[in-house]
């Protein structure tokens, strides 16, 4: 006996299937690549959450869960903010708060401009955790009050 | 020279007032549902109306943020018991914002009046950004240069912002230590 399936139809699941790693791969890279074209940390993040949020909708909250669950995005929103927080602290080791202090590089390559593609990482990490938490929050947390 | 050229402005024109509509829909339709997508599609606008004005930046955030927002509000907020709204008329409420909103048309046309030409801002700093963001951050992109790099603290205040508010939203909203009925 299979157990009742949880999320939408197949139709929905099988193109889930084939198009959340190319939205995920698509949230890094608009990170990783924010200090050349538009885009940056909280876009790229914002599209990273909504890669798992897709996941949520279409495979129901369980399988969500396996690949990222609460405990999970909360500990990396922290890594994020103390990252974010540790790269402006370390400036002052240079001279200021904020300071840049990596080599800049050669503009319009992917290893330049120093801390900033770092930041963007940071700020990926905290607003892609933080925003997932907040939809599992508002939708999950109350189905889950419901059935019991 | 304008700003907005004449192309552009054939674009936005018809896109601003899409919006405004979209927004009118939002507010006075009866069905939950159907003011929800209209507020998505008052945002969708604001995306390309970014987009028009050479700001891609900000139309994707605008995009992935408006996306997000629609999916919070249609999963968390349509499933409640609360299917329409039923507001009646009333003519005192009426009246009483018609004034407010002709005193604030009154001193917004005097307000309006004094404000720099659009895309010609007053402060000279925006333009050393422009000049020698590439110089000084070595970022390509001017906006990411400005967000992290001159004006790094505005974006760490931010992020503590939305920090906040994930831990506010999950304090209130946890299962854990919640009193059963």
């Amino acid at each position: 006996m299979k157990e009742p399936e949880q999320g939408m139809t197949l139709i929905v699941k099988v193109i889930t299937r084939l198009t959340v790693g190319f939205i995920l791969l698509f949230g890094i890279y608009i990170v990783l690549h924010g200090h050349l074209s538009p885009g940056g940390g909280f876009a790229g993040g914002v599209i990273v959450a909504l890669s798992f949020i897709h996941l949520i909708l279409a495979y129901g909250g369980k399988f969500a869960f396996k690949k990222l669950d609460q405990i999970k995005a909360s500990f990396l929103e922290n890594i994020g903010a103390i990252m974010f927080l540790t790269i402006a602290l370390l400036g002052i080791i240079g001279g200021f708060f904020f300071l840049n202090f990596l080599n800049k590089g050669e503009p319009f390559h992917l290893a330049s401009a120093g801390i900033i593609p770092f930041c963007n990482i940071a700020i990926c990490l905290k607003v892609g955790a933080g925003l997932f938490l907040i939809f599992i929050a508002l939708t999950l947390f109350k189905i889950g009050e419901k059935k019991r | 020279m304008d700003f907005v050229t004449l192309q552009e402005a054939v674009q936005l024109y018809p896109l601003l007032i899409f919006m405004i509509l979209a927004a009118v829909v939002a507010v006075e339709t009866k069905d939950l549902l159907s003011s929800v997508i209209a507020v998505g599609a008052a945002g969708l606008g604001l995306s390309v109306a970014f987009l028009i004005l050479k700001a891609p930046d900000l139309a994707i955030t605008q995009l992935v943020v408006e996306i997000l927002c629609l999916i919070l509000l249609i999963r968390a907020t349509i499933k409640r018991d609360i299917p329409s709204l039923n507001r009646g008329t009333d003519y005192a409420r009426l009246i009483s914002a018609l004034i407010f909103v002709l005193i604030f048309l009154f001193f917004g046309y005097f307000a309006l009046r004094e404000l720099p030409p659009f895309g010609k801002p007053y402060l000279k700093v925006a333009t050393e950004y422009l000049n020698q963001g590439l110089s000084k951050t070595g970022a390509a992109n001017l906006v990411t240069s400005v967000i992290l790099d001159f004006r790094g603290y505005d974006t760490l205040g931010e992020a503590t912002v939305l920090f906040t508010a994930v831990m506010g939203v999950i304090v209130v909203l946890r299962k854990i230590g919640r009193i059963k009925k």
